[in-house]
C-alpha cells in the first residue's frame, strides 16, 4: 500500500476566530499548533519555544512575521520558525491556506 | 577520511574552555574530550562578587551551558577528577579508574584559594573566596551570624567583603600592610578608596598579622600578633592563590610554583600543554582573568598550526568590582627613583591620576573616582608608547579644551581583546559591525557578548562603532531610544504624543519612523502605557501590545500554566470566600495554593483552557498579580483589635486598595498601611508606606525588597484621612506621569529626587489639586474588571483561552 505523503489540510476556523496579533491555540492529532493572524498573513507554528527551557509560544508579542517568546524574549520568524540572532534555533512551523475567509493548516 | 586529533583538556574553567573556544573558531580538525572537577558547567569565575551581591545568579555566570558542549561535539566529564598524566603512554588517568587516550592535552586546572597556616584555620566557618560553594557558604553564613572577618584586601578580598556587608554582615577587613591593594595601588589612592569603603559601611583593621583563629569548633575570633583580637563568627580567606599542580607533579612535569609553560605555552613534556592561573611564565604566576585569554590565543593558534607571535608575558591591569567605587591600576604603580610620575589629586572631587614614566616610556598608571581614560591607559602601558606633548595634553586636559580625543580602541590590533570577561576581541566586533550591520552597543553586545557581563568595556565598544561608522554613530548613550526601534528617549516620544496628538502605537511608529513597522517587544507594551496615561479618556487599549500576564490576566509559569490570585482588599478575606477558593481549587485539581507575600492566597498551575471557568466559579475580582498596576495593600490589624493600634490601619489599607487599583501604573506598586510604629506590614520596603500614629499618618515613599533593597524615604506626616488620601493621589499620579516605563519607585525616586517630589506633590497646593485631578480623570474612565469581560464576552473567551481540538 502506498503510504500518502501528501500534506493534509485541517479546516481550523474563520479568520474572525484568530484575534489580530493575539496567538490562539490549536490541538491537532496531538500537537499543540499556535497560529497568529498577523497584519500580513496567518501563520501557524508549533507551541513550542526553541529555547532549552521550552514553553509555549502563543502568548508572545507578534510585529510583522516575528514573534518574540513571551517567556525568554527571543525573537522568531513566523515564516520559518527560525529564531533571530543572536540567540540560535528553530521551531516546526506548519504551511497555512486561507480560502473564501477559512484558514486550512497543513499537517503531515 | 583522515583521523581527527584527540585533545584532552585537563578542567572545565575559564581558561581550559576559552582556549577550547579559540580553537575551535580556528579548526574543527579535533575530537575534543572535557574533564572537568567541578559539578556543574563552566561559569564565569570573574562574576562572583555579582552572584555575591545578588545582582546576578548561577545562571546568568554560565559561560557554555550543557547543550554548548553537545553542540559543539565535546566530551564532558563533570565530578570527575583527572589524577596524571601518562606521558609515556599518552593516556590521562582519571579518579575512577578510566584513562582517555590523547595526541594533545590541556591542563587548565587553576588555582585553590591560599590558606594561611596558622593555628585554627581548619576550624568551622573559615573559607576561601573562589567558587560558587563558596558564595552559597557565605550567603548562609550571612543569615546565621552578624560579625565576619575577611583576611586580605586585595581585590577579591574586598569584593568578598563588600558583597558579605550587603548580605547585613558587620565586616572587618584585615589586611598585613598599612594600605589596602598594595600590589596594585599606590597609598594615596588606598587611602582614598578606604575612606570610600569605609563610608560604604567596611571596617578595616591595617597592619595586623593574623597568628591564631580562636574559638571552639567554630571560629569565634582572631589573634594577631600583637596580641589584641578581633571577635569574628565567619571568617574569609582572600590572601592569595596557590595554582593547582598536583596533577603536574604527579604527571612529573617542570613545576614551580606553578606549572612551568614557555612562550608557546608548552610545558616540559610534549604535546602537553597548560595555560590558566595553574601556570608560571618567565617566573610569573598570573591571578587574573586577561593573561588568561592571552595565553588561550597563542596556545589554540599553536594548536591549530597557525602562524602566532610567542607569548611574552601580560601587563596586568586592575578594577574593582564594587559598586560606586571606580579604581584601575595597570602595570607600573609606585615611584621608583628610575621613573616620573605625572599626578594630580582633586581633593574636591574625590579623584586622583597618576601616571609612570620610565626613560619617557609609558610604563603604568592609578586612576581612582574617574576611569574613563583607563583602557586607554592600559593600551598606551602595553605599546610600551612614549609621552609626548600630545599625548600629555590629552591624558591631562591640558592645552585647550576641545581637542580631538584621539580612539583608542582604533588602534588595538586585531586579536587583542577588547571585552576581557568573554573574550571577544577587536576582530570579532569590527567583522560583527561591518559583516551584520550593527550600529548600537546594544546590538554589539547581543551579536558578540562584549559588555553582556560587567560592561567595563563599553566606551570601548563605543570607539570601535565610532571608528567603523565614522559619523553614522552617535555615541555616549545619550541618543539611545527606548528600544531597537528608534532612537527617541522617552520624553522625547511623550512629548511628541502630546505635541502631535498621536492616538495609537501605529501612528506613533509611522509618525516617529519607527525601524520595525510594528515595533518590538520592549516599546510596543511601554508605547502601550504612555498613550494610556496621556489619553485616559479616549485611548482604547491594545491587547496585543501587552505582555502575556496582563493580557491574559493571570501569570504564565514556565510550564503554561497560570496563576490565580483573586483580590482581598487590605488583605481580609471571609470564610465564603475561602471556601470558595477552596472548592475550585479541587475541582480544578490545583497543584498548589500558596500565600503571597502581599497577603494574598495564590492558586497556582491552573491551565490556560481553565481560566475563566475558574474566575467565574471564584466570584471574587482579579487580584491583579499579574499587572503594572497597583497589586497588593499589606495591612497590620490595627486599631481595630490590636492593643498597640493607634490608627485603622486595615480599614484605610482596604479604602485606598479600591481606590488607587485598576489603573495602569508604569510598573507594579504595592502599598502597606500600619496602625503604629511597630510596623508590623512593613511600609519600609513599599512603593507607598503608610505608618499611623496617635496624631496622624506618616507617607513612606520609594522602598523596595527586590533585587535591589531599598527602605522608603519619608515624605511627610499628615493629620488627616483627606490629606493622606490627597497626597498619596498626587505622589502616585506624579509617578505616572514621569516615570519610565517599567521603572519601579524605587529608581524613580533616586532619579528624580525625594526633593522635587516633596515640592511638587506636598509645597505646592496647586500644584497637587491639578495631579490629583488628573488622577481622578483617570479612575474615572478606568475599564471594567478584567475577569468579568472574559466571563461576558464569549467570543474574547473563546478566542484568547478556549482549546480547539481537531483529531484525524
Amino acid at each position: 500500500m502506498a503510504i500518502n505523503r501528501e500534506a493534509a489540510w485541517v479546516a481550523v476556523g474563520k479568520q474572525d476566530d484568530f484575534m489580530p496579533r493575539v496567538g490562539r491555540v490549536i490541538l491537532i492529532n496531538g500537537v499543540e499548533v499556535a497560529v497568529f493572524r498577523t497584519t500580513e498573513a496567518v501563520y501557524a507554528i508549533e507551541n513550542r519555544s526553541p529555547h532549552p527551557k521550552g514553553g509555549p509560544l502563543s502568548e508572545g508579542i507578534v510585529s510583522g512575521h516575528y514573534l518574540y517568546d513571551p517567556l525568554h524574549d527571543w525573537k522568531i520568524d513566523l515564516r520559518d520558525g527560525c529564531v533571530q540572532a543572536p540567540d540560535t534555533g528553530q521551531a516546526r512551523t506548519f504551511a497555512v491556506r486561507v480560502e473564501e475567509d477559512s484558514v486550512y493548516i497543513a499537517v503531515m | 577520511m583522515k583521523r581527527k586529533l584527540q585533545l584532552v583538556v585537563i578542567g572545565n574553567g575559564m581558561a581550559g574552555m576559552n582556549a577550547v573556544e579559540q580553537l575551535m573558531k580556528l579548526t574543527d580538525s579535533c575530537d575534543i574530550t572535557v574533564i572537568g572537577q567541578e559539578p556543574h558547567p563552566n561559569y564565569n569565575r570573574i562574576m562572583l562578587s555579582y552572584v555575591l551581591d545578588g545582582s546576578k545568579t548561577m545562571d546568568d555566570i554560565v559561560i557554555n551551558p550543557r547543550a554548548w558542549y553537545d553542540e559543539a561535539g565535546i566530551t564532558l566529564h563533570t565530578g570527575t577528577t583527572a589524577t596524571r598524566v601518562d606521558t609515556t603512554r599518552r593516556v590521562v588517568v582519571m579518579d575512577n579508574g578510566h584513562e582517555v587516550g590523547y595526541d594533545r592535552v590541556i591542563i587548565a586546572t587553576g588555582s585553590t584559594p591560599f590558606i594561611l597556616p596558622v593555628p585554627g584555620a581548619d576550624k568551622q566557618g573559615v573559607i576561601g573566596f573562589r567558587s560558587i560553594e563558596d558564595c552559597d557558604r557565605m550567603m548562609e553564613a550571612a543569615k546565621l551570624y552578624k560579625k565576619a572577618a575577611v583576611i586580605g584586601g586585595g581585590l577579591l578580598g574586598l569584593e568578598a567583603a563588600k558583597g558579605l556587608v550587603q548580605l547585613g554582615m558587620d565586616v572587618t577587613v584585615v589586611h598585613l600592610p598599612d594600605f589596602l591593594m598594595e600590589r596594585q595601588l599606590d597609598e594615596k589612592a588606598a587611602r582614598m578608596l578606604q575612606t570610600e569603603l569605609e563610608r560604604q559601611g567596611l571596617k578595616f583593621a591595617l597592619g595586623k598579622q593574623t597568628q591564631e583563629l580562636i574559638g571552639g569548633e567554630r571560629v569565634e575570633g582572631l589573634r594577631f600578633s600583637d596580641g589584641t583580637e578581633l571577635e569574628a563568627e565567619f571568617v574569609v580567606m582572600a590572601v592569595g592563590i596557590r595554582p593547582n599542580v598536583e596533577l603536574a607533579r604527579a604527571s612529573e612535569l617542570a613545576v614551580n610554583r606553578g606549572i612551568v609553560v614557555d612562550d608557546y605555552i608548552r610545558t616540559s613534556a610534549p604535546d602537553v600543554y597548560a595555560v590558566g592561573e595553574c601556570t608560571e611564565h618567565r617566573g610569573v604566576c598570573y591571578g587574573l582573568v586577561a593573561p588568561l585569554f592571552e595565553q588561550g590565543a597563542v596556545l589554540a593558534k599553536g594548536l591549530a598550526g597557525v602562524e602566532t607571535k610567542p607569548y611574552e608575558g601580560s601587563v596586568c591591569s586592575t578594577k574593582l568590582k564594587v559598586s560606586g567605587v571606580d579604581v584601575f591600576s595597570t602595570g607600573l604603580f609606585l615611584e621608583t627613583p628610575e621613573c616620573v610620575c605625572v599626578t594630580f589629586h582633586d581633593a574636591w572631587k574625590g579623584t586622583y591620576k597618576k601616571i609612570v614614566l620610565k626613560d619617557n616610556v609609558i610604563a603604568g598608571a592609578v586612576l581612582f573616582g574617574n576611569i574613563d581614560d583607563a583602557s586607554k591607559l592600559e593600551r598606551l602601558v602595553k605599546q610600551g608608547a612614549e609621552m609626548t606633548e600630545e599625548l600629555y595634553n590629552e591624558l591631562t586636559g591640558a592645552g585647550g579644551c576641545c581637542g580631538t580625543k584621539a580612539n583608542a580602541a582604533a588602534d588595538f590590533a586585531d586579536d587583542d581583546i577588547v571585552c576581557g570577561c568573554n573574550g571577544v576581541t577587536k576582530k570579532m566586533i569590527v567583522d560583527a559591525i561591518t559583516e551584520q550591520g550593527l550600529t548600537t552597543l546594544d546590538e554589539v553586545k547581543a551579536c558578540t557578548g562584549a559588555s553582556r557581563s560587567c560592561g567595563g568595556c563599553k566606551p570601548l565598544v563605543e570607539q570601535l562603532l565610532q571608528h567603523v561608522l565614522g559619523d553614522g554613530f552617535e555615541a555616549g548613550g545619550s541618543k539611545q531610544g527606548i528600544c531597537g526601534c528608534t532612537t527617541m528617549s522617552r520624553d522625547e516620544i511623550v512629548a511628541a504624543i502630546r505635541e502631535k496628538g498621536l492616538r495609537s502605537t501605529k501612528e506613533i511608529m509611522n509618525v516617529l519612523d519607527w525601524k520595525q513597522e510594528e515595533g518590538c517587544s520592549k516599546c510596543r507594551p511601554a508605547l502601550n502605557y504612555y498613550l494610556g496615561m496621556i489619553w485616559p479618556q479616549t485611548y482604547q487599549d491594545e491587547k496585543e501590545s501587552r505582555f502575556v500576564n496582563e493580557r491574559m490576566n493571570a501569570n504564565i509559569q514556565k510550564d503554561g500554566t497560570y496563576t490565580v490570585v483573586p483580590r482581598m482588599y487590605g488583605g481580609m478575606t471571609t470564610p465564603a470566600e475561602l471556601k470558595k477558593i477552596a472548592d475550585v481549587s479541587l475541582k480544578y485539581n490545583v497543584p498548589l495554593v500558596k500565600m503571597t507575600g502581599g497577603q494574598r492566597i495564590d492558586i497556582v498551575g491552573v491551565k490556560k483552557e481553565d481560566l475563566p471557568s475558574v474566575w467565574e466559579e471564584l466570584d471574587m475580582p482579579s487580584g491583579y498579580a499579574y499587572a503594572k498596576s497597583l497589586r497588593t495593600v499589606k495591612t497590620c490589624v490595627g486599631a481595630t483589635y490590636c492593643r498597640f493600634g493607634t490608627q485603622d490601619s486595615m480599614g484605610m489599607g482596604a479604602l485606598l486598595e479600591r481606590k488607587f487599583e485598576r489603573i495602569d501604573y508604569p510598573a507594579k506598586v504595592k502599598f502597606a498601611v500600619n496602625g503604629c510604629p511597630r510596623n508590623c506590614a512593613e511600609s519600609c520596603t513599599k512603593d507607598i508606606g503608610i505608618v499611623g500614629n496617635d496624631g496622624g499618618w506618616e507617607i513612606y515613599i520609594g522602598g523596595n525588597g527586590g533585587i535591589k533593597a531599598r527602605l522608603a524615604d519619608l515624605l511627610c506626616k499628615v493629620k488627616t484621612d483627606e490629606e493622606l488620601i490627597e497626597i498619596t493621589a498626587a505622589v502616585l499620579q506624579h509617578y505616572r506621569e514621569t516615570a519610565n516605563y517599567l521603572e519601579r519607585t524605587s529608581d524613580w525616586v533616586e532619579r528624580i529626587g525625594l526633593e522635587h517630589i516633596h515640592k511638587t506633590t506636598v509645597e505646592d497646593a496647586e500644584g497637587r489639586k491639578q495631579l490629583v485631578a488628573r488622577m481622578d480623570e483617570a479612575l474615572s474612565s478606568r475599564s471594567e474588571e478584567p475577569w468579568q469581560q472574559v466571563i461576558s464576552d464569549k467570543g474574547l473567551r473563546d478566542k484568547m483561552f478556549g482549546k480547539v481540538v481537531f483529531q484525524q
